[in-house]
């Protein structure tokens, strides 16, 4: 099989050749080694055309060897383990692995696409913007949208298991090349917790391929030298396959750890695919290297083009010829490095093309041994189909000629790698002789170090990072005493020349290949005034998508520059922001999926309701028995049974996610005074009071029925959704503003578990349960509260009322709930006693007409809308009054509470329909019920100066038509409260 | 995402805290002798600074105990950490900002 491996160089790399690994690529099976990437291993077979480019569909192929790749993007494995737009260069290959080109139909080869190349004269930059004007963008949106993108998203839950991270160190190094490894090792060895974080699957960088000496050994047995002298240090961690993707405020930094993208692994107990970390760290070690950069000229897209380092890689780490014959195309010397391996590796170099003029000693190298050097010279163009066949060389002299290769590499120079600086904060200065922005002074705890400091010395970066190390170590209180890494001076080089593109080809040069961004669309930019960098990425969409421009943006603001007649400094780069590599959504959730994305909280007597067949919703976190349907009964019929059941014997609710708040102090009272838009400083101890909170702008926030205990000891009662929200209220109120009141608020709403027991037969059934407390009427009347046992369980019962039937609501231990709701159902089996839902419970106060704050009430509503007028007479502050002055929250045409009474009874009114007014709406419907009990619909509205408009007739528009209604009084059930009071 | 220093407990991430906004405002009463535009001005004016920020936070998923912080809006530099009630600290201007 391995004969298959055309382009395998029979010795070196660091892959494992007893280790043979089967894949598919576009159908196809190949064979590889372990330690390959897709991408090595592709090439290692002859696969050169791995992509079809974006907007022309042209035919693409490796041009990196990692996190800058920007043409290699597959689509990975199948069915619901399917991923789009992986970099080929980051996917260690795994046996069985299943990969396809992305953007292209019905295959790489033959793409139906590609026709946009050959109209591609007319697809510049903003080409969709202007064509598509008339009559409406949106006609073509949808078909554009289609054509638009690059692989498809799988249509399946993602079945892999993600985890979620957080960690504290000393110091955080990121980026395992030559200078994070030194940093790391310095750091390390004075005991504080380090952590070196690598987005390879090895550490090492350019020390796996640019072989240098370093400590007397080969610098790729130095980096496991190494690997292995961090591991034995307690507090030292190594995480590779790591990428630091965010850099946020005192030094938090996100990193995303890839454990595997093999599905057969990630099947197995306790795999999973990614990890996010949270990072905090006393000290950042920034060594996160540089990018090398292309250069644009005519037909530079073609496969077979790729980056220098990338050639280098490909040969050194994963022993592959990049092609047969290869040219180097540079404007600096750290290339040659290329040309001289290439040599080495056994391929022929035809030709070294070198923008600068002038000698060098590389140059003469590299002569002696045959190989001929182009000075002052550029590449203009290429040829051949999907595979590069030639390049054209400009002579200084200004002569074209062509020279026969499969394979060039290119340099630009490098940029750092600022992305995570820039994420910092940190400022950005442009260096013109080193040709690249570099970091400017830090904005938060870290240090820069080695070829993020824009230059490309392996001594430096190893007295740079040991540096940085033992400094930073020094910052978070250890002291290091580790010795420096020992290197040969690297050689004097050539200073770079800038060179950013090349005319006169007739191809297209390009500049952002992912995005099919060319030198022409940047001149068209410009021509159109789009000159800001931002608005330059945004019309030709340069530096978009997977790769964010790590080979594009600094190529084409220099481009603009040269435009503008400004300096490159002076154009600036566009923003660098989080994530600095694609991160899978699935990181981010974690485990944090179904009902662990959104815990739901169960009541006390969750198992009760369950022996009752409860049909459970959620209701504010909660899930609540909606109703208890018996054989037969419709949600509809089951819902009209419990209502009736309340008002014709009794039934028990439970209303436990109501919240319970403790209120105790001197000033208690006098605290509730101005939290209440109503007085409960007055109320006598034992008894109740039901209130209304405002918001300081006058609107109604939550409602409900305040117990005094004792003269300095409230219970007040909340809403179930307002339990958590109402005590944070009212501590921020006691802790900010009036710090002068001794009061202490203990919110204790799942202490106590509710049922509520309500009906005609209430009192009956209390009785029978047995209280240790009289509960006859005088005792016991409505609005009052006891303290005491019922069924022998220690209990705070308030005799309260959201039926309009005797009601008591029973407060338990928690822990309890089931023991009373037993003792309940035993007392009232003589009664016929049944659980009631919530939507019977919301029957029963619509029909009583009760307010539902958040349902009846929204943003707006105040309490005057409601009929509250009687608060503005109130002689002390609340929170809110001063607002309820305003003019406008008493004006008469403010949306007001009013009951509606259908024309038509026999069907409820739709919740949510329009009140039909002269020119609009004039108000809605808010609540609506059918009522079992007057055997016709009830409904509550909110109607513009409705408080006037008792007994109009109003229009109410609905899906079936117009229906006719008559503005009531809210309460349609026992307006004089009889049975209430009973 | 910031480290905050609780009062309380010491440097705790962000995640544990709410923050509340712009803090030393004076709620103006009796309402009854508040202008419509003191009251408005108490309701929605809030300061913008390019620079130090005294805004009020709570620990919410810790002590619960509300305080104040300096914060620089420019940098994100916490300034000063102190209890409600407090005057605001004369603190001198962050790098990179304005005074």
């Amino acid at each position: 099989m391995t004969a298959n491996q055309e382009f395998r160089l029979p010795g070196g790399g660091s892959v494992n050749r007893s280790r043979p690994l089967t894949f598919t690529f576009e159908g196809r099976n190949y064979t590889g080694f372990e330690g390959d990437t897709l991408a090595s291993a592709l090439m290692a077979n002859g696969v050169r055309l791995v992509g079809r480019s974006f907007k022309y569909h042209r035919p693409r192929g490796i041009i990196g060897a990692g996190v800058e790749e920007s043409n290699a993007l597959v689509q990975l494995g199948t069915g619901e383990h399917s991923i789009p737009n992986v970099r080929a260069t980051e996917i260690p290959l795994f046996d069985g692995l299943v990969a396809s080109a992305v953007n292209c139909w019905p295959n790489v080869k033959f793409d139906i696409g590609a026709v946009n190349n050959l109209a591609s004269r007319f697809l510049s930059a903003g080409f969709y913007y202007k064509t598509f004007m008339w009559p409406d963008w949106h006609l073509f949106e949808g078909f554009i949208r289609k054509a638009a993108g690059l692989g498809k998203m799988p249509n399946l839950p993602d079945p892999d298991r993600y985890e979620t991270r957080f960690a504290h160190c000393d110091v955080l190094v990121i980026g395992g090349g030559a200078a994070g490894i030194a940093a790391a090792l310095a750091a390390g060895q004075s005991g504080a917790r380090v952590m070196l974080v690598e987005q390879d699957s090895e550490l090492g960088g350019a020390l796996n391929y640019d072989i240098v000496s370093i400590d007397g050994k080969r610098s790729d047995a130095w980096v496991s030298g190494s690997k292995e002298a961090l591991k034995a240090l307690p507090e030292a961690q190594i995480l590779t396959s790591t990428a630091a993707v965010g850099y946020f405020d005192h030094n938090s930094i996100a990193l995303v750890e890839r454990r595997t993208w093999n599905p057969t692994e990630l099947s197995k107990p306790g795999a999973f695919a990614c990890r996010l970390w949270q990072v905090r760290a006393k000290k950042v070690i920034l060594a996160t290297g540089a990018l090398e950069r292309p250069i644009a000229f005519g037909g530079n897209d073609r496969p077979g083009v790729m980056l220098a380092s990338a050639a280098r890689a490909y040969i050194g780490r994963y022993a592959v010829a990049p092609g047969r014959v290869g040219a180097l195309f540079t404007n600096n010397d750290e290339a040659y490095r290329t040309a001289l391996m290439l040599t080495s590796a056994g391929v022929e170099v035809a030709a070294v093309v070198d923008s600068r003029v002038g000698r060098n000693p590389l140059a003469e190298r590299l002569e002696a041994s045959g190989v001929a050097v182009h000075s002052g010279a550029v590449v203009c163009d290429t040829r051949g189909g999907a595979s590069l066949k030639g390049i054209q060389v400009r002579e200084a002299s200004g002569a074209t000629r062509w020279i026969a290769c499969d394979l060039l590499a290119v340099s630009g120079g490098y940029n750092p790698t600022v992305h995570l600086f820039c994420q910092s904060g940190g400022k950005v200065a442009y260096d013109d002789a080193a040709a690249c922005f570099r970091p400017g002074p830090a904005n938060q705890s870290l240090v820069c170090a080695g070829a993020l400091n824009g230059y490309s010395d392996v001594t430096k970066a190893l007295a740079e990072g040991h540096d940085a190390g033992i400094r930073s170590a020094l910052d978070a209180g250890y002291v290091s005493k580790a010795a420096a890494p020992a290197t040969l001076p690297s050689l004097a080089q050539r200073p770079i020349e800038a060179l950013w593109s090349v005319s006169g080809g007739k191809n297209k040069a390009f500049v952002d290949f992912q995005n099919d961004v060319s030198v022409g669309d940047i001149e068209l930019a410009q021509r159109e005034s789009f000159i800001s960098v931002e608005h330059l990425k945004r019309y030709t969409t340069l530096g978009m998508a997977a790769d964010q421009g790590k080979t594009s943006n600094v190529n084409a603001l220099a481009i603009m520059s040269s435009l503008t007649g400004k300096t490159i400094e002076e154009t600036g780069t566009t923003r660098y922001r989080f994530p600095f590599t694609p991160v899978p959504l699935g990181a981010f959730r974690g485990a944090a999926r179904g009902e662990r994305f959104r815990p739901l909280r169960r009541m006390p007597a969750h198992d009760r309701h369950v022996a009752f067949n409860a049909e459970f919703e959620e209701f504010g976190g909660w899930l609540r028995p909606a109703y208890y349907p018996r054989p037969g009964e419709t949600p509809h019929m089951a819902e009209q049974r419990e209502a009736l059941q309340v008002r014709n014997s009794a039934g028990v609710f439970e209303g436990s996610p109501l919240g319970k708040i403790e209120v105790k102090g001197p000033d208690a009272g006098k605290f509730l005074d101005l939290i209440y838009a109503n007085t409960m400083s007055t109320l006598k101890v034992g008894r109740c009071r039901y209130g209304l909170m405002l918001g300081e702008n006058g609107v109604i926030i939550d409602d409900g029925v305040t117990a005094r205990l004792a003269d300095d000891h409230f219970l007040v009662g909340t809403t179930g959704g307002g339990a958590d929200r109402i005590a944070a209220w009212l501590e921020e109120w006691l802790q900010c503003e009036w710090l002068h009141l001794n009061v202490i608020v203990a919110p204790v709403t799942t202490s106590w578990g509710v049922l509520t027991l309500s009906g005609p037969a209430a009192r009956e059934v209390l009785r029978a349960a047995g209280t240790s407390f009289s509960i006859e009427p005088d005792d016991f009347p409505h609005m009052t509260f006891k303290s005491g046992q019922v069924a022998g369980i220690d209990a705070r019962v308030y005799r309260v009322s959201f039926t309009g039937d005797v009601s008591y609501e029973i407060n338990v231990p928690a822990g309890r709930t089931g023991e009373l709701w037993d003792a309940l159902f035993e007392a009232g089996a003589p009664f016929g006693i049944a659980p009631v839902g919530i939507d019977a419970w919301m029957v029963l106060r619509t029909e009583k007409g009760f307010l539902h704050v958040g349902v009846d009430t929204d943003g707006t509503t105040n309490p005057l809308d409601v009929g509250w007028g009687h608060v503005m007479r109130k002689n002390c502050d609340f929170v809110g009054k001063r607002s309820l002055m305003r003019p406008n929250d008493a004006a008469p045409d403010r949306l007001q509470l009013v009951g509606l009474r259908a024309a038509d009874e026999k069907s409820a009114l739709p919740i949510g329909a329009h009140i039909a007014g002269g020119t609009g709406s004039i108000g809605f419907v808010t609540s609506s019920s059918f009522s079992p009990t007057l055997g016709r619909g009830v409904a509550l509205g909110m109607l513009v100066g409705g408080s006037k408009r008792l007994g109009e007739q109003v229009t109410i528009q609905t899906d079936g038509g117009a229906r006719l209604a008559t503005v009531v009084e809210s309460a349609a059930f026992d307006p004089a409260g009889d049975r209430l009071n009973a | 995402m910031l480290l905050i220093n609780c009062p309380w407990c010491g440097p705790r991430d962000e995640h544990e805290f709410r923050c509340g906004g712009q803090s030393h405002i004076q709620r103006p009463e009796p309402a009854e002798q508040i202008s419509d535009e003191t009251w408005g001005d108490y309701l929605y004016g809030r300061e913008n600074p390019r620079g130090a920020h005294a805004e009020r936070w709570v620990h919410q998923f810790g002590c619960g105990r509300w305080f104040n912080m300096l914060r620089s809006t420019v940098t994100h530099e916490i300034l000063a950490v102190y209890e409600m009630g407090q005057p605001k600290p004369g603190v001198g201007i962050a790098k990179g900002e304005k005074a």
